[in-house]
């Protein structure tokens, strides 16, 4: 839910990155963290087993600049992509903005790639929101790996609603802005609608 | 959408000022469920507070998650005690997080009892704002937003 306060003259929105495990949505956050120059980001936080795996979620807060004099801020999460972390994903979803799911490229994860974008659409709907009016982006990652599967084959299979969809390799941050860009950007187009 | 204008936030952080000093409190953070900062008082400068809101929303959130498996409503009230400092997190109006960082200098049960009564302040404030954003009342002020142009969006991306 966007939180605007009028006092601190803030606007604070949440998008959570949603997808099946080792799908690369914290290597996301770690690449913007990484990118952000220090005066707008605060602190990277990452709940994860000892083996590096995400356990509750990964936060990071971006602060963009200012629009009408508002700081705009968003807090990115992650949620665990692991399919019997499921409680835990979908306590991560309340009051969300918008949502990056990030597709896994290799042809072996499609069927949990569909599975997760099927999980996505039941959790938010437990919580009152339908995926077809969320501010959403589609995210094909690991295009660098050679068992990745043809774009237009994935779009058929993981396209929701037409939501922009970009190609990915997020540790060498190909795609990363661009998804969070653009999910951001619908983000405050409905700010603008009300 | 939840918004926070100006007279409401003063008295949020006036509530919230009485209890940081009557509690003897290090610290007091109002936090909504979904993890953003509301208002606080105190020491703010020596805590991160956008990490602290993430993290506290996080535990409510599990919390109320266990409650609800063990058939419970929500735990009103989490305590963590640490050898210096400890944390009192409580759920005001059932959509805010009251956290309060003390020491030695109070006790839990002065923290207790302080938050009882600040919450019933809290609460009235909150009360008020949903009274304000049901449409028949109607909000006086006109969104901010509704001029926001593609090149305002696009300009906080090209910085």
């Amino acid at each position: 839910m966007t939180f605007i306060n009028y006092a601190a003259k803030e606007i604070n929105c949440k998008i959570v990155y949603y997808g099946p495990g080792l799908g690369g949505k914290t290597t996301n956050l770690q690449y913007i963290y990484n990118k952000t120059a220090p005066e707008r980001k605060g602190k990277m936080i990452s709940l994860a087993t000892e083996a590096d795996r995400t356990l509750f979620f990964d936060f990071l807060p971006l602060d963009l600049g200012s629009i009408r004099g508002f700081t705009t801020r968003f807090h990115l999460y992650t949620v665990p992509g692991q399919v019997f972390y499921d409680a835990s994903r979908k306590l991560i979803l309340k009051g969300v903005d918008g949502v990056i799911f990030v597709a896994d490229s290799q042809r072996e994860r499609m069927e949990a790639n569909v599975e997760s974008i099927r999980n996505l659409e039941s959790n938010l709907h437990d919580h009152g929101f339908d995926l077809k009016e969320v501010p959403a982006a589609l995210q094909f990652n690991k295009r660098d790996l050679p068992n990745s599967m043809p774009v237009d084959e994935m779009y058929r299979m993981l396209n929701y609603k037409r939501e922009p969809t970009f190609e990915a390799v997020a540790p060498q941050g190909v795609g990363v802005f661009d998804t969070l860009k653009a999910v951001a950007k619908q983000i405050l187009v409905e700010l603008r609608k009300r | 959408m939840q918004e926070v204008f100006e007279a409401e936030f003063r008295r949020l952080e006036d509530a919230l000022k009485r209890l940081e000093r009557d509690a003897n409190a290090k610290v007091v953070f109002l936090i909504d469920k979904n993890g953003q900062n509301i208002a606080a008082a105190g020491e703010t400068e020596n805590f991160d507070a956008t990490s602290l809101a993430s993290l506290t929303a996080g535990n409510v959130a599990a919390t109320d998650g266990l409650a609800k498996l063990i058939g419970e409503r929500e735990f009103s009230v989490l305590f963590h005690e640490g050898q210096r400092d400890h944390i009192h997190i409580s759920i005001v109006a059932r959509r805010a997080i009251l956290l309060v960082i003390f020491d030695e200098r109070s006790s839990l049960g002065l923290v207790r009892l302080r938050v009882k009564r600040a919450s019933v302040e809290l609460k009235k404030v909150f009360d008020e704002m949903d009274a304000r954003n049901e449409p028949e009342v109607g909000v006086t002020e006109p969104s901010p937003f509704s001029e926001i142009t593609d090149e305002d969006i696009d300009a906080l991306f090209s910085e």
